[in-house]
């Protein structure tokens, strides 16, 4: 018995979610009292690999094949399942980003191993094995009881804080047998905003809403961001209306984010907006309207004028971080 | 061209949470049930502009009781062509990806299409497991797809962009914001709804991975410190000495 964890890559870098299902998987081995190992496709260097002993995994699984560098989920599902089988592995873990949605439910038919998908605790195996995750958009939670002897659970990221314990994990090469055949997914190209934090892992993230009026008045988010360090995003009125990216958009209906820190500037905060955001561990709020729903979901608020207040706050910040 | 939708039937996105029985259930009292989002705006709507194009059927697939009938009829008023409803109660995914499987074995669809996620109990997974079920490709959280012939070009939501992909049909596609605009049924389209097929089978013996224990209802906010406009040098302070996330 043993613990596996699938930590993906992007550009030859591993994903900060990636990194956090292997600590999870760590402190999964040391309650049942096992190993954990990863599972890395495509062509990362043996330093990066390494340096997930940094994280708790005792062994890296290394399939060097540049066909992997982008995820084909039906072909990485037979190489993870592969990996399991070789070294035994009865829990299996995922981040729960892209990759593991992809990939996770594939795996979880292929094993008839139960899915835990978006876990926000560490198993209890006092009696069983169940994990508590986010349901109703983060309204409520559910502990999930897996009743399988194979159990795949994927790590909601943001979740659990990287430790760093200073460790340096062995690698070894794996080469399962891949055909090209098994390339039903091509990928034609990848469009990713580069040196930027993506949403979803940002540590602070600045989000405007229909209160900044217009795009010409993006800059206020911008700079406040900057002073930050943080990641900037948007409510659904304004990725509607074109003046962000989609692919900025927090809600419901956008991308769940949790970050440490989530400043609100101008958004309202209806119920939508509020289950993509209310896994934030601080939420700060400035609205002009004092009756906005947004503030019983904040820890911290301002009524006021967010062409006044943010400014002010950004200057704030700025002497901050120079002192 | 012969689609298959996958329609869950969740709360409304306004609905009171709430849960009984020793919080194990939740509690549908007084709750309004709509076919989840991602699957009527997103899933159903683009699979009717594919047949309006194209030609075609879509059928709709749901695994539940009687009560999910209303929202079946809803998602055939809106232009689905035939409904099947396994008729079963379970929340475990596997359990309801083998039923749709089971099913689409024998239609031989070109397309699947689920929503990314349900809006109840997001778990992202009956799409990967019903694809794997059936040895198919997988596209997850799907934000455009377009046909050409027998080829779908799918863009999906990676870290920070987007993946474009190229796949021959068939395909199980996951769908999301982007897919197509909502819509609204007309009321030629809700007399219609009433006399298309609503076929009830019985579910296929499978196995449940998984099963809820329990329910928890998040810890009520200690409430927002205000914090006055004049003074966001107090801000910058609570956060850094007493929130410590700066």
């Amino acid at each position: 018995m043993s613990v596996l964890v699938f930590a993906d890559q992007h550009e030859g870098k591993i994903k900060k979610a990636a990194l956090e299902a292997v600590q999870y998987g760590a402190s999964v081995a040391k309650q049942l009292g096992t190993a954990v190992n990863a599972i890395v496709v495509g062509e990362v260097s043996n330093d990066e690999l390494a340096s997930l002993g940094n994280y708790g995994a005792a062994k890296v699984l290394h399939v060097a094949d540049a066909r992997l560098n982008d995820i084909e989920p039906g072909v990485v599902t037979k190489v993870v399942a592969a990996a399991a089988e070789k070294e035994g592995a009865d829990v299996i873990i995922f981040a729960h980003n892209f990759s593991g949605k992809a990939i996770a439910p594939r795996l979880s038919a292929r094993l008839k191993a139960g899915l835990v998908a978006g876990a926000i605790e560490l198993p209890d195996t006092s009696n069983g094995f169940v994990v508590k995750k986010n349901v109703f958009s983060g309204k409520a939670f559910a502990k999930v009881s897996i009743s399988s002897a194979k159990k795949i659970v994927s790590v909601l990221p943001n979740t659990f804080s990287l430790a760093p314990v200073g460790g340096t994990a062995a690698v070894e090469a794996f080469s399962p047998a891949i055909n090209d055949a098994d390339f039903k997914v091509k990928v034609v190209k990848v469009e990713t905003v580069s040196g930027e934090v993506p949403l979803t892992e940002a540590e602070i993230i600045v989000s405007g809403g229909r209160g900044l009026k217009g795009p010409e008045n993006w800059g206020l988010v911008e700079d406040l961001a900057h002073v930050l360090g943080a990641a900037t995003a948007a409510s659904r009125p304004v990725s509607d209306s074109g003046w962000r990216p989609h692919h900025e958009h927090v809600g419901q209906t956008g991308l769940t984010v949790r970050p440490n820190l989530y400043i609100a500037i101008g958004i309202s905060g209806a119920i939508q907006h509020l289950a993509g955001v209310n896994g934030s561990k601080v939420i700060v709020v400035i609205n002009k309207d004092p009756e906005a729903p947004f503030f019983k979901a904040a820890d911290y608020g301002i009524v006021g004028d967010a062409f006044e207040v943010v400014p002010k706050l950004t200057e704030a910040l700025k002497k901050y971080k120079a002192n | 061209m012969k689609i298959l939708v996958c329609i869950s039937k969740t709360p409304d996105t306004t609905a009171k949470i709430a849960f009984t029985d020793n919080n194990t259930k939740f509690n549908d009292a007084g709750v309004t049930f709509i076919i989840n989002p991602y699957d009527e705006w997103y899933a159903l709507v683009r699979a009717l502009e594919l047949k309006e194009k194209l030609g075609g059927t879509v059928h709709l697939i749901t695994v539940g009781g009687a009560d999910a009938e209303p929202i079946i009829r809803k998602a055939l008023a809106l232009g689905g062509d035939e409904a099947f409803r396994v008729n079963a109660d379970s929340q475990d995914s596997f359990y309801i990806a083998s039923q749709i499987a089971e099913h689409a074995k024998a239609e031989h669809y070109d397309i699947i299409f689920t929503g990314k996620e349900t809006i109840d109990y997001n778990g992202s997974s009956i799409g990967g497991m019903v694809a794997e079920l059936l040895d198919l490709p997988y596209v997850s959280v799907a934000a455009k797809f377009e046909l050409e012939g027998t080829t779908a070009t799918i863009n999906r939501e990676v870290e920070g962009g987007e993946e474009i992909d190229s796949v021959s049909l068939p395909v199980v596609v996951s769908c999301q914001k982007g897919m197509a605009e909502a819509r609204i049924p007309n009321m030629r389209g809700i007399m219609a709804a009433r006399t298309k097929p609503l076929k009830v089978v019985e579910p296929v013996a499978a196995d449940t991975l998984t099963s809820i224990a329990g329910f928890e209802l998040p810890p009520a906010k200690a409430g927002v410190k205000l914090v006055s406009p004049d003074n966001v040098e107090e801000l910058v302070k609570l956060l850094h000495e007493e929130a410590k996330v700066i």
